[in-house]
This record gives structure tokens, sequence and C-alpha cells, in this order.
């Protein structure tokens, strides 16, 4: 079987690297992970690599915001070479921080368009302060390479203190929907998109995933990395009929580069 | 007016968006008469520091795309913010003091630099514009502000619409070294020497300095003289437990080495990798690697700036970890707090105190601003609280870590570098470890800023990813921390084998003009000493530069066993190791015990004890945790594999955490704690006792029996100096002693903290006599332990451990007798005789898959235990008590409340009753069915033919859930 290469991005203050390199093992592809500094000095890993993550974390302490000064320092390195991944096929994936660099870095919602200033963004959430707890998530588009074989309803923790998306507009929001880029929505244990309690942190349309429009990159605040093993679920033990459903995300994009080889 | 050149960068969220934290701090300010609403700004100073920065063509586009999220903020640059509230009341500026270290200005800095824009300094702050009738007077103001929404130890807070001025930059200064002549001083004048120079030690201990110096012919330096204060101080030497005790006639020739060091020393297990010899204890994991456990105190900086205090507790016991060996990998951290009740009316507040709610939420942000970013997960702690915590907050805090066993062993060499990495030094916190060693008096608000540190997470992470590359590819002899004493005692502690020779001059500095006692003695945060061989500099240097950590060469250690220290080569310090580490004159003191008398309450008649039951459950010791434990990251790392907070909607409280450190591995660790401080008013030794068998019954809950577990000791205790409070020090230590020998599990690791007093308007208020005992112990199998929640109805439920009439300190009679005075009663005791046999059943019972769940009985006895089980599982219990294996015949409030310890209670499925009721039986050890699981949604109890306890499992759990801060509500 060819070896499908993945590269887990770190900055100063990102902190969920190595169990998210963990996860994409265990899904089958062989990840490394390297600094920013290092991947712009030597491009190799980049080149090779089929699937790019920017894990969760604070880098830089999110100290003029979440994600805001590591999007600079991206833009300003590896901006070209990651717009050349999306277009050879390669997937990108963030989690929580790696999902606010992406917003930030203006890769979702939307690679293309040069606006004039970007439509979305996260921010504080509603109670103010950092919460790690579970929550449902309701998979609301199966066009992402991410999400092929991720179960409708998953339940996965989300630990966070900036994860409530907000849009410039209803407009943006609508547009979202109308393209299937609303991937993923925090739900009631059956499922339902809900607002509070259910959605953590105020996100608009109780959203908690959004990819670009090719399906390619996706950005969620929850930690898929966090249930990839029976015991990280709170009952300690998975659904007897599938995997942890964290773990599907990386299967799911692992079998889909498998398939188009 | 200033004519420093600043550009002001104002940023708020547009006016459509909701601000969480302006709405914090209406909620705070609404006692303003005629308030209407707040709004806050962020707030960035750029000042030049090059002539001409501020004049960069590209510095108003990289203030726009850097400082305000162009969706939710607006920002203004050099003109006031507009709010759709029109002009505000009044304005309040808030922004850290000179040279108070500034997380968010440093990351500031840096993103401009990679822009190619330097040569400007960056000062965070934040602006609060108040809305409505206005004319509240400067003090309400003043009041309010300093209290509650700004800390004046660290901020200044200006009020007016004009912004305040610039700091001017700090100028350099030219130091020669200071002399202070002390040869022939009499006893007065050497006591005013040590006040002058705050040095925190004892008039014998200033003769013995004078001694050396008559001896060695010349006056010593202040450099000299504040080194030996750091050396020799409480929180460095532990003097007092090390000292020879006088206890009513018998002679103790140092407490520790006689009762905890006595225990590890006798037991001699295996495991043991290294004990009280590092900066944390080690124990084996597996053939590979070992398991690093430390946690520490920070009382002090705490009750001062609750947030830094707390922040800087947790990075110094992470530094701690680091330093271990060659450095182990932080996976987990512990937390444990003791406040006054948070109900406080702030009118009987001591002067010079800050709220116990303000000290809470400052303590628990500054752990979860600092731990979070870390990346290290804080699953464990406990929350406790006294009045006579109100001067003088507890703040433990823990950090375990995986280091590889070839990595345990650490020497400097003669010839190693002296390397300094992380952070750059400044005035922070100048004068810790002599102030941590002091008691706290009403002034100490004012006088103590500058022993206040601010912690700065991400650069303590930078030093975490460089140190273990580092480590791993063999680039140092030796590592340690800068904590209490900073350079001093990092330097002073690596070389007092070797000597060291420092030059002063070397290191980076945060600005300009510290004096070379400032620079080795401050305790600036995220700093770490290094020994490292010559020819691996080069490669240190570019393995930290990847992580954007600076590194400077102090100087080097030798073989001369002398600390010599210059400053642009004129010396400052010269002084032989051995009248360093070795020349304190060991002292004598007295202690003394005598048991008091402290009245039971009076327990009324009463048939049905459901409401005491939900009483007992929203008292602040036995409610849920929720709001803290939510806000800290405890599943980071993905090792978090039982969790705080369990059962189908994760809100029940769990025992024992485990993690799993190693993908690779089924192995886990679980880590646990007791404590009860009430039970130290009545008897310290079996007080200790009790929180042993606390620690290590939660680790048997999750399948780690004693002779597996390894303990930690932290004492937070009152003035020594009193003969009464070092007698409960020794009883509380032969405690620990008793306890560690027949659990069979050593002391591997511990700390204390002495002097924990306020005194105020003439009263002294100790704190309660305040033992942790910390547990750890490898598990085998991650997939085997128990949690707390109920699984479902049909099954049977058992009570290991027999309940006598011990209501002493419990919450029964806390509740019944008023929280402001000690419960009296019979102390619960542990039969140390059958106690390890009990634990290590339980255990076994639950490494074998024979119990759905296990929960220990601890604060509130059974009927807490019980109610816990139940609401946390949705799964309704019906009890008979009159089944409760008991010491002689029990009235149903003893056998419902009493706080007796080795007791477990276990849910066990039909299929599984025969071979647990067999293994109870054959270990002897008294363990009863006393009731079932039922699908109903009530906890029913009946006792001597009555119905004791009926109550619905949502009301429990809704007393349960009682706000820790009754004005938040503990919102999420």
């Amino acid at each position: 079987m060819t070896t499908i290469d993945a590269l887990v991005l770190r900055a100063p203050g990102t902190n969920c690297e190595h169990e998210t390199a963990r996860a994409l093992a265990m899904a089958g592809a062989t990840p490394v992970v390297r600094h920013i500094r290092e991947v712009d000095r030597d491009r190799s890993d980049l080149e090779r690599a089929r699937i790019v993550v920017f894990p969760g974390g604070f880098s830089y302490g999110d100290d003029l915001g979440a994600g805001r000064i590591q999007a600079e320092e991206v833009r300003a390195t590896l901006g070209e070479p990651l717009r050349a991944l999306i277009d050879r096929g390669g997937l990108v994936l963030g989690i929580c921080n790696g999902f606010q660099v992406l917003v930030k870095l203006g890769l979702l919602p939307d690679v293309a368009p040069e606006r004039a200033s970007p439509d979305l963004s996260l921010t504080w959430n509603d109670c103010g302060h950092y919460v790690d707890r579970w929550v449902h998530l309701a998979v609301e588009s199966s066009n992402s390479p991410f999400l092929r074989h991720v179960p409708k309803t998953i339940y996965v923790p989300i630990a966070h203190a900036e994860g409530k998306l907000v849009a410039r507009d209803d407009a943006v929001l609508d547009r979202l929907a109308a393209n299937g880029q609303i991937a993923l929505r925090y739900a009631d244990p059956d499922g339902r998109p809900a607002g509070a309690p259910w959605n953590p942190n105020g996100s608009a349309r109780d959203i908690a995933g959004i990819t670009d429009p090719t399906g390619r990159v996706l950005g969620l605040m929850p930690h898929p990395e966090r249930n990839v093993l029976p015991e990280h679920h709170p009952a300690r033990r998975a659904a007897a009929d599938r995997a942890p459903d964290g773990l599907a995300f990386f299967v799911s994009a692992v079998e889909t580069i498998r398939r188009d080889q | 007016m200033s004519d420093i050149a600043r550009v002001l960068v104002e940023v708020a969220n547009a006016s459509r968006f909701a601000d969480p934290h302006a709405d914090d701090a209406l909620a705070v300010a609404r006692r303003l008469d005629g308030l209407d609403g707040v709004r806050l700004a962020r707030t960035y100073e750029l000042v030049a520091t090059r002539d001409g920065a501020l004049e960069a063509p590209d510095l108003d586009a990289a203030i726009r795309s850097l400082f305000a999220d162009p969706v939710v903020e607006r920002l203004s640059i050099d003109e006031p913010l507009v709010f759709d509230e029109g002009a505000p009341a009044e304005v309040v500026w808030i922004r850290p003091r000179r040279g108070v270290t500034d997380p968010v200005a440093e990351s500031a800095r840096g993103a401009l630099r990679r822009r190619g824009l330097d040569g400007i300094d960056v000062v965070s702050g934040r602006k609060l514009l108040l809305f409505g009738r206005g004319g509240w007077t400067a003090d309400t103001l003043r009041g309010l502000i300093e209290k509650r929404l700004a800390n004046p130890v660290i901020e200044e807070i200006h009020v007016g619409a004009a912004a305040p001025s610039p700091h001017a930059p700090a100028g350099a200064r030219a130091f020669a070294r200071i002399d202070v002549p002390l040869r022939d001083l009499d006893d007065d004048a050497l006591a005013a020497v040590e006040r002058e120079h705050k040095l925190s030690l004892s008039l014998e201990e200033m003769q013995a300095i004078q001694a050396f110096y008559r001896e060695a012919d010349r006056d010593p330096t202040d450099v000299e003289l504040l080194t030996l204060a750091q050396t020799w101080s409480e929180h460095c030497k532990h003097k007092t437990l090390r000292s020879r005790i006088e206890f009513d006639g018998e002679i103790i020739d140092g407490l520790l080495q006689q009762t905890v060091f006595k225990a590890t020393e006798t037991l001699a297990r295996d495991d043991c990798l290294s004990v009280f010899a590092d900066n944390a204890g080690v124990i084996a994991f597996d053939e590979h690697h070992g398991i690093a456990f430390k946690v520490e105190t920070h009382n002090h900086p705490s009750a001062i700036e609750p947030y830094g205090g707390a922040g800087t507790g947790i990075g110094g016991v992470i530094r701690d970890i680091l330093g271990t060996g060659l450095g182990a990998k932080p996976i987990l951290n512990t937390d444990v707090f003791c406040f006054a009740h948070t109900d406080r009316d702030p009118d009987t507040l001591p002067r010079g105190t800050l709220h116990p709610a303000t000290i809470m939420r400052g303590v628990v942000s500054g752990v979860r601003d600092y731990g979070n970013r870390m990346g290290i997960p804080t699953p464990s702690g406990a929350l406790y609280f006294d009045d006579r915590y109100v001067g003088n907050p507890v703040v433990y805090a823990g950090c375990l870590g995986i280091i590889p066993r070839d990595k345990i062993d650490k020497a400097a060499q003669p010839g190693d570098r002296i390397i300094a990495i992380g952070g750059r030094t400044g005035r922070d916190g100048i004068g810790g470890a002599t102030f941590s060693s002091a008691e706290l008096t009403s002034e100490s608000e004012v006088v103590d800023a500058t022993s206040v540190q601010i912690g700065n997470p991400i650069m303590e992470k930078r030093v975490m990813e460089g140190l273990l590359r580092a480590r791993d590819e063999g680039l140092y002899n030796a590592v340690t921390d800068c904590g209490a004493g900073g350079f001093s005692s990092a330097v002073g502690e690596m070389g007092e084998e070797t000597g060291a020779d420092v030059e002063l001059s070397t290191a980076p500095l945060k600005y300009a003009g510290l004096s070379p006692a400032e620079i080795w003695l401050s305790e600036a945060q995220e700093r770490m000493i290094l020994a490292v061989p010559e020819q691996h500099v080069a490669r240190l240097t570019e393995v930290m530069a990847l992580e954007g950590v600076e590194v400077a060469d102090l100087g080097r250690f030798t073989d001369d066993a002398r600390l010599r220290i210059t400053f642009r080569d004129e010396v400052h310090c010269d002084l032989p190791m051995a009248f360093l580490h070795d020349g304190l004159p060991k002292t004598t003191r007295t202690a003394t015990w005598q048991a008091p008398t402290v009245e039971a309450p009076p327990i009324p008649e009463r048939v049905d004890w459901s409401d005491t039951l939900g009483d007992i459950l929203a008292m602040p010791n036995v409610a849920s945790k929720e709001w803290v434990i939510r806000q800290y990251d405890h599943e980071v790392q993905a090792g978090t594999v039982v969790k705080p907070l369990q059962g189908p909607r994760c809100d029940g409280p769990g025992d024992a955490i485990v993690v799993k450190p190693l993908a690779d591995s089924d192995k886990g660790v679980a880590v646990a704690c007791g404590m009860n401080p009430h039970q130290g008013d009545l008897d310290p030794y079996h007080m200790a006792i009790n929180a042993v068998d606390e620690a290590l019954r939660n680790l048997a809950v999750v399948g780690c029996p004693p002779a597996r577990a390894a303990l930690l000791d932290n004492f937070s205790w009152g003035n020594p100096r009193r003969p009464e409070m070092l007698g409960a020090l020794v009883l509380a230590s032969k405690g620990c002693y008793d306890a560690a020998l027949a659990y069979r599990a050593p002391f591997v690791s511990g700390k204390d903290s002495l002097n924990n007093e306020f005194a105020h308007d003439g009263e002294t208020i100790s704190i309660p006599h305040t033992l942790l005992i910390s547990a750890m112990g490898v598990i085998d199998d991650v997939a085997r332990p128990a949690t707390i929640d109920l699984k479902a109805a049909g099954n049977a439920l058992y009570v290991a451990g027999v309940t006598r009439a011990e209501l002493g300190a419990s919450h029964l009679h806390l509740l019944l007798g008023g929280r402001d005075r000690p419960a009296g009663g019979a102390i619960p005791t542990v039969d140390l005789a059958t106690a390890p046999r009990a634990l290590a059943t339980a255990a076994t019972a639950v490494e074998h898959g024979l119990v759905r769940t296990a929960h220990d009985l601890s604060e509130g006895g059974l009927a807490v235990a019980i109610a816990e089980m139940a609401f946390t599982g949705s799964v309704g219990v019906t009890l008979d008590l009159d089944a409760v294996p008991t010491d002689g015949a029990l009235a149903a409030h003893e056998v419902l409340f009493a706080e007796t310890p080795t007791r477990i209670a276990f849910e066990v499925a039909p299929d599984a009753v025969d071979a647990f009721e067999a293994l109870w039986r054959e270990a002897g050890v008294p363990c009863a069915r006393i009731g079932d699981t039922t699908d109903g949604d009530r906890l029913v109890a009946t006792h001597g033919g009555s119905t004791v306890l009926d109550a619905s499992l949502d009301a429990l759990r809704a007393r349960w859930q009682t706000p820790l801060l009754p004005e938040t509500g503990d919102v999420r």
C-alpha cells in the first residue's frame, strides 16, 4: 500500500500536535510533526504531504485574538504552497486553534476570492471563558473527504474560549448553507441541531465546523483526536457497532486519498 | 506633558456583537448608582525605542491587521472609539505597572518585528467606559475598580477621559559593589540590618553570618547577604522541619528525617527511583519510564495577586518537573485550593484582604490560563472552604511527568558552561523566597508589590519543547529550574559540589537598570539553568532558536567549591559553597500538644434526614466543582481516560483520575488526593492518617492497591515558633509515618509552607492545619477502572468497611454547629491493622472487573456517596441501613453521615455477586449488601423500620449543584 504522508504543523503554543499525529497514524497515514519555521526553511515535507493539519492549542498565546498571529505568519511564509497543495487535491484540516488559524488566514470559508475583508470569524464564547465539555454534533454535509465515513451524529469534546462562529451578515451564512459548506452543527443527543445548552458557545446557526466549497479544507472547533480510543469516551466504551467517532474523521481522509490514487 | 512619541490604538467589539467581558464588568459594577452600561476597549500603546520607528509607512496596515478582528471588532488609532451610547460618564484606563510582565505586549512586539517593524515597544491595557448618570466620587470609583476590576498591585489605574502619559523608558545605571559593614555590630544593629535588607533571618543566623565574616576579615557585599538569606530561607531549606524538636519531653532530631523520610527508607520499595533528592520524586512506570510527581505551594503570592500568584504557582511546578533528572515531560497538573467562604459580607473582611470570591476567580483563571496554554491536562484537584483562609488562601499546584529511566541522573561537571534559557530577567518577584517565609499582614498588599510574579505560559511552552529535544540529543549534563531565589538558588544548588563562576552582565534583561543583586535574585518566570559541555553550546543554541528561546552564557562550573559572582568583572560575591549550604546554625525548637476540648453540636430529633442530606450536598466542600473543572482543559494530550466529571451527563464527581501517557502502552497512572483540615482542629495525628487513607482509597476505586502507590506530603501550617502549632505539625508527621508504613506506600516528595497567618488590627488568624496528601500509582490496563455513576437497575449495592459513630469534624456537625467554629465529636480513625487489606481488596475487585461502579465514602459519609452515585447515573436506589456493618448499635444519623474512613461503596451485577462476596470473605474484611438499584428516580433508605431518606434524584442533584460563586450562578 502506498504511504500517505501527513504533515502536522506546529507553532509556538500549539499543544495538540502529538495526539493529532497519533490519530493520523491510527488511520493509516504517515504523519510528521514540524515547526512552521522548519517547513519554511525546507519545504519537502509540505510538498510531499497529502494531508496538512493545523492542530489545537494557543498559538502565540492567542494574545492578539485566537489564531491571529499564527495566521499572519503562515500567510507570510506558507500561503502559496498551501494553496498549491489544495489545488493538487491535498486535504487541509484545522482543529480548534487550527480552525481559528484557517479562518483568520482566509483559507476558510473560501480560498478563491481576495475580498477586501473577510466574511467570518471566531470569537469569545457567550460565557466569556474557556470551556471543556463533550458535545453532540450533527454531520450536515458529506461532500468533504473528512466526513464520508463519519456517522450522522457523533460525540466529541470541545475545549476552547473563542469558538463562537460569527458572520459579517446573514447572507454569508445563507451562502455557506447553499454551497453545502456547513459541515457540522452542535446538536441535542438525538442529533437535531440545537442551541444552548447543546451549543456550548453561542455559535451562529449552531455551526461547529465548515468546509471550503470543495470540501477539501475542513475546520472545526471540536477535537476529533480526543475520541479515538474506547477509553476516551466519558462512558469508557465505544458504541458496539462502530469505531470511536473521532477516528472516523482521519479514516475518511486517508481512505478518500487512497481511493483517488 | 510627555514628549515621548506614542501611537495609541483602541479596539472594541462592534456594537452588534455581544461582549461577554463587558457584561461581566457590568455585573460587578452594578452597585454604582445610576450606572446604565459598561463598554470595554483593549488598548495598545506603541512607543518608539528607536527614532522614527513610528513613522514607518507599513505601521498603519500592520496595526489594522494584527490588533483587531475585521469582522467582530473596530479599531481606532490616536483617537477615542465612539460608542452608540454616546459620551461616557467616566473613563478608566488600566495598564500594567512599569516592569510587570506583559505577555500580550511581548507577542505584539514579536509580530511587529516579524513584519520588519522594530524599535517599537508595546504596552497592552484596557479602557473601561461607564455610561449613565455619573457623579460617582473618586473614592467610590477607585474602591470598585481596585477591589473588583483591576489589581493595583500590578496595574495602574487612571480615571479621566485623557489617556495617561506613556512610561518613560528605563535608563541604564552604573553599579558599584555595595559592602555592608557587619563585623562590629551589636545584636540590635544586626537586627536592624536584617530588617533593612528584608532578609527574614533570625538573630542567631545573623550572628553566624557575622562570625563567618569576622573570620574572613572582611564585610559582606549586599549580593552575598541576599544570597545567604535566600539559601537559608524557610522556603528553600525547610529549616523548621529539619531542625531538632523537643516535643513534650521527646527529642526529635529532624522531623522530616524521623518521619516521612524514614518511612520511605524502611519500606525500601524498589520501584522508587528517586526520592527527596531532586525537584520531584520518581517511581517506576515500566521497564523504560519513570513517573515524576511534585506538588508546590503558592499561598503568599496568591493572597496578594491571585491571578499571577496561582498562574506562576502552576508554571513553577511544571518547571520542577522539567528540571527533574534531565527533564521529565509533563502529562498532568493538579490543583487544590482552600478559600474563605465566597458568600462573605464584604464589610466584615479584615483590612488588607481581597474578597474570597475575587481570590477564587483570580486563582482559577490564573491556573486555567497557564495550564491550558502549556497543553498539560488539569483533571485532578480539590476545593476546601473555611473562613480562616480569609487572609491567607492555600494554593497547591502539582505536576506529574514521564521520564526515560536513563535520564534520571544528572550532575554538572567542572568546565560545563552555565547556560540560562527562557524568559528575560526583570525586577519580578524580588525576594519571593524570603517573602513566602514570612507571615502576611494587612500592609502586605501595599508593600510587597515587587514580590509578585506574572507568568508568560507560551514562553514556558517554548522552553519545554526546546528542552525536551535537547535532552533527547544529550546536549547537557544537568538542569534545574529558576524558582524562588532565581539564578541564586538554581546556580547555587547545581554548583554545590563543583563551584561556579558567574558573570551577571551577560544575562538578557527585560529593561535596563537592574542592579547585580536584582539580576541574581530576580524571580522572573520561565527560566532554567543548564550545565552544558562547551562543545554542545552551539547545537543547543540552534535547538532553542527554532523555538524562539534565548540562550545566555552566564559562566562556568568550576572545581573549587566556591560561588564567585562578578558584574562587569567586579567581584560581588566570593563564598565557599560549604558555608552557603551548611553554615546555617541548627536550632532546637519547642513543641507541645494538648488535645482541645471541642463540643459536639446537639443532634435534633428527626426521623427523615432527607433535607439534611440536601443541605450537606449543598455545602461548598461537598457541592459540585464543575464550574472550575470545565475551565481547565482536562483532556489535552488525549490521555485522560478516567475523567474528573463522570456519568452520562459528565457531571458526577470522580474519585481518582487516570491518564494514559504512552500511545503504545495500556498502562495508566492514577492520581488522587486526601485532605481534611477540619479534623486537624481535633487531632492532627488522625487527620494525617485519614488523609493518607482517603488518597489511597480513591486510588483503590480505579484499581490501584496501596502497595503500588506512592505519596506526596504538603504541609501548609501556621507559625511554627508557637509550640502548639509545631506540636500539631509533629503529630501530623507522625501520622504520615505510621500510615506510610502500614499501607507500604512511601512518600517520595513533599513541600511545606509555614507562617500561614494573617495579622490585622492586633489579631492573628492562623489557617487550619492543612495537610494535603497526593497519591499516584501505576495501573496495568486503563480499560479496567470503575467510575462512580450507577449503571443499571437490578444490581446489588455493597459497602465495604465498618461504620463507627465517628462524627467529629464531620460535615453533619459542621452543618449543625455552624461553619465558624470547629466541630467536635469523636475523630474518625483508621484501623491500620486491617485498612491496607480492605483497600487492596477493593482494588482487586475493580481490577478483576467484578464491579460496575465504585465510589469512596468521604465528606458527608454513606448518604452523600450513595446520593452522588445515584444522581450521577440517574439510577434509583433502595437501602436497608440495618445491613451496614457497624461497630455497635448506631443511630440513623450516624450510619448516614459518619465519616469513618476506609469505606467504599460498590454496584455489583447479579452474575458477579458470588465472586465479589467470596473475595471479601477471603480477605476477612466486612463488606455487606445494603441495597439494590431500581428503575425508579428516588433514593430511599430505611433504618430500624423507619424510612430515614426518601428524596428524588433530581432534587438531590439540584442541591449538589449549588453554585460555588453565588453572584454568577456558575453558568456553564
